[in-house]
């Protein structure tokens, strides 16, 4: 195979010691520090932070002696608790995200950021020294099909809503939260909020929670204001059981004609959706998306980019959906 | 022949099958036909092991097919991470590690002492002793490891008359968990935040990921050392293999930026190639080794010279198929009163196009760019509404509309 030939003397990041074995092995001889640790505790230990089959080998490497790290009666050789200090390549890491406009959405007012996103040196102290070079910067790397409105994190606002928001999400606690809707009519909105989804597409926050039952989603950058919600108490446990089930998911089926490679261009395309393919036939395959329902305008046009090398299959509805549009540019005279 | 291993020595084999399994997932064992059998089994064990419950199983009429599944939307940490955190590694490796971590004392501006290599061997000596063990490490062994950590950053060595002595890099506090996690999904390299994230307690993630395409975590090895060429300024000999894996060649190329797509998840090294004068684009998951090599005297010329065609280049393609150096493409989309968001779509999603508004209905797009056939599959996410359409390309602009026709004969209209 083509790839045994690649062998490198030192990889930067593929090293052992980021292992999980190490990892798991770390944490039981911090365990293992002043009292005996039995099998049951080391097996629970190399479950949580090490692979399936990894038992197999951590266990009896340890207690056969392989590594000399326990002693016959079962705590640590070591006189510390195990610590490793940050690698040069985390370090380096840690300053190219130190550049990064988002880094400032972490911090309180004051305390780092704010910057000058146009330059490469948007920078915040996140506790490293300075003699660090970052492994990239933004003149290394660009996103070139990154959606032009995107939020503003240089935004005062914008920032402290993130971080209250991320406090109330800590913290469960609702918010109450004035915004401008979609037809830009002010509006307010009360939440408990879930989590923040973010999209790389979009370069947009979006703010998930639930109130009265319902699922709420709330675009940060459309809060004017944000702050603790002081209005009547609302069963706060049943809003989120309730309000929070997973939004629904429905299924679109495709004919796939792998001709000018759409093979690999709609396989990787759709990779971050929950999907399966098929080989049918010759250049045929079937190939099943489970998408978010609240998404099928995306997919549609998403599906309309491949061209005549994608026919939607099932169900109906969906096909009826990329009819219409087809009968509408027939009409365009195109 | 090699006993099976939980971990692995070289990523590569890995990145392949992970890639195969991930992305298509409709291959069976005897589609492999270019590895073994015995190297499948070994590989999807791996899989199996390393991801759990992501690894997924199809019967079909050609056999089982095995496929990972995961909506990276509801999934809060990239799974495919794990992989990085199963390097092999010897017996005395990881006794040694932590020993070594153990003894070495902290370097900070109060203590500047350090050990010598004499004394680190002895207390080695004493914790083997006391664990029962007969095995002993020679002085080779130690000074080799201690060099390797001094290269990871983790020991620093200083030479005090004729002696060499080390001591731990300090420790350093670890920044907010919320950025952390945050930035391992988001940020190139990612993986490293990841490893980071391993060094504290787990807890629940405040984030999600739409849009979020996580392949590139495979590629993290091959961008970690294009950025340390680029910052070094150097070049850099590339192999790379075709799109079926069975076409290995060499580039000698100066790279000069990663771009990425996060409408596909594709990553790119834009290069420049004295063979050819060109800069030209590499897919990074067809990089499989970067070796850096000289220097190169006019990297910062090269930058400049991409920059300034980056007004003219729609993804990442500098020459297109009509063989005319700048290609021109312009179309015009009508929408209702009610569909103004159409306005708003060309407008953020223009890149280096331009927006004319016509009337309060009707919208044209134009570009000149190095190569208009990347922006085809755009384009078409407008059908429905494109009134009319000119490429500087007429191949491609008959080819477009061959396209459209064959669509509406799909489902007969």
């Amino acid at each position: 195979m083509i790839f045994d030939a690649i062998r490198k003397e030192q990889a930067m990041i593929f090293s052992e010691l980021y292992s999980a074995y190490y990892n798991a092995v770390a944490t039981i001889l911090k365990e293992a520090a002043n009292n005996k640790i039995d099998s049951s505790r080391i097996r629970d230990i190399i479950e949580k932070y090490a692979f399936g089959e990894s038992v197999l080998n951590i266990e009896p490497a340890l207690k056969e002696g392989r590594w000399s790290l326990l002693k016959p009666d079962g705590t640590s050789v070591l006189e510390k608790k195990p610590t490793m200090p940050l690698t040069k390549v985390e370090k380096q890491w840690l300053k190219a995200i130190s550049m990064d406009p988002r880094v400032s959405l972490f911090f309180p007012e004051g305390t780092g950021g704010g910057g000058n996103p146009s330059t490469d040196t948007y920078q915040t102290d996140i506790g490293f020294e300075n003699d660090i070079s970052p492994l990239f910067t933004p003149s290394d790397y660009e996103i070139f099909d990154r959606y032009l409105d995107g939020d503003n994190y240089t935004d005062e606002n914008y920032r402290s809503n993130f971080r209250l928001i991320l406090d109330a999400i800590k913290n469960h606690y609702p918010l109450s939260i004035h915004m401008e809707n979609r037809t830009g009519k002010r509006v307010r909105q009360a939440v408990l909020p879930d989590h923040l989804e973010y999209s790389e597409k979009d370069d947009k926050f979006r703010l998930i929670g639930a109130w009265k039952k319902s699922r709420v989603i709330i675009n940060l950058g459309r809060i004017s204001d944000c702050r603790r919600y002081n209005g009547p108490e609302e069963p706060l446990k049943e809003t989120k059981e309730t309000g929070l089930k997973k939004a629904t998911s429905r299924k679109v089926v495709f004919e796939l004609d792998d001709r000018r490679n759409a093979l690999e261009r709609v396989l990787l395309h759709f990779a971050h959706f929950e999907k399966q393919a098929e080989h049918i036939d010759d250049r045929k395959y079937k190939v099943t998306v489970i998408y978010d329902r609240d998404d099928e305008t995306e997919i549609v046009i998403r599906l309309l980019s491949f061209g005549p090398m994608v026919k939607v299959i099932a169900p109906e509805s969906f096909v009826e959906l990329i009819k219409k549009r087809l009968i509408d540019q027939k009409s365009c005279g195109l | 022949m090699a006993q099976y291993s939980e971990s692995v020595k070289n990523f590569e084999r890995v990145r392949d099958y992970m890639r195969e399994f991930y992305v298509y997932g409709f291959k069976s064992r005897e589609d492999y036909t270019q590895k073994s059998a015995r190297s499948y089994d070994d590989e999807r064990r791996r899989l199996e092991s390393w991801l759990g419950d992501h690894m997924s199983f199809k019967q079909t009429s050609s056999g089982k097919n095995v496929f990972i599944s995961i909506d990276s939307r509801t999934s809060q940490h990239n799974p495919l991470y794990r992989a990085w955190k199963a390097k092999s590694f010897t017996d005395g490796d990881i006794t040694l590690h932590f020993m070594l971590m153990d003894i070495l004392p902290s370097e900070s501006p109060t203590d500047s002492t350090g050990i010598s290599i004499k004394d680190i061997m002895s207390l080695i000596d004493n914790y083997l002793t006391e664990t029962g063990s007969d095995k002993t490490f020679d002085e080779s062994t130690i000074r080799k490891k201690l060099k390797e950590y001094v290269e990871e950053g983790l020991v620093t060595a200083k030479k005090i008359g004729k002696n060499m002595f080390y001591f731990r890099a300090a420790d350093d506090k670890l920044p907010d968990r919320d950025l952390l996690v945050f930035f391992s999904e988001i940020a190139p390299c990612g993986v490293i935040g990841s490893f980071l994230l391993d060094k504290e307690e787990q807890t629940k993630s405040l984030f999600t990921f739409k849009h979020h395409y996580i392949t590139s975590a495979l590629d993290s090895e091959i961008l970690c050392e294009l950025f340390s060429a680029m910052s070094e300024k150097k070049m850099v000999t590339l192999t790379s293999v075709g799109r079926k894996k069975d076409n290995v060649k060499e580039h000698h190329a100066v790279p000069l930026k990663i771009l990425e797509s996060v409408q596909n998840g594709r990553q790119y090294l834009m290069a420049f190639v004295p063979s050819m004068d060109r800069i030209v684009s590499y897919r990074t998951d067809y990089i499989i080794s970067v070796k850096p090599e000289e220097v190169c005297p006019d990297f910062d010329d090269l930058r400049e010279k991409l920059a300034g065609m980056r007004q003219h280049i729609w993804g990442v393609s500098t020459e297109g198929h009509s063989g005319e150096r700048m290609e021109h493409v312009d179309f015009t989309v009508h929408y209702g009163d009610d569909e103004q968001f159409i306005r708003t779509r060309l407008e953020r999603e223009k890149r280096c196009g331009t927006v004319e508004r016509i009337d309060s209905n009707t919208s044209r797009f134009s570009a000149d760019v190095y190569d208009c056939g990347e922006l085809v599959p755009w384009i078409r996410t407008f059908i429905c509404r494109i009134e009319e359409i000119h490429f500087s390309d007429k191949e491609l602009e008959e080819q477009f509309k061959k396209d459209i026709e064959e669509m509406y004969q799909l489902y007969d209209i």
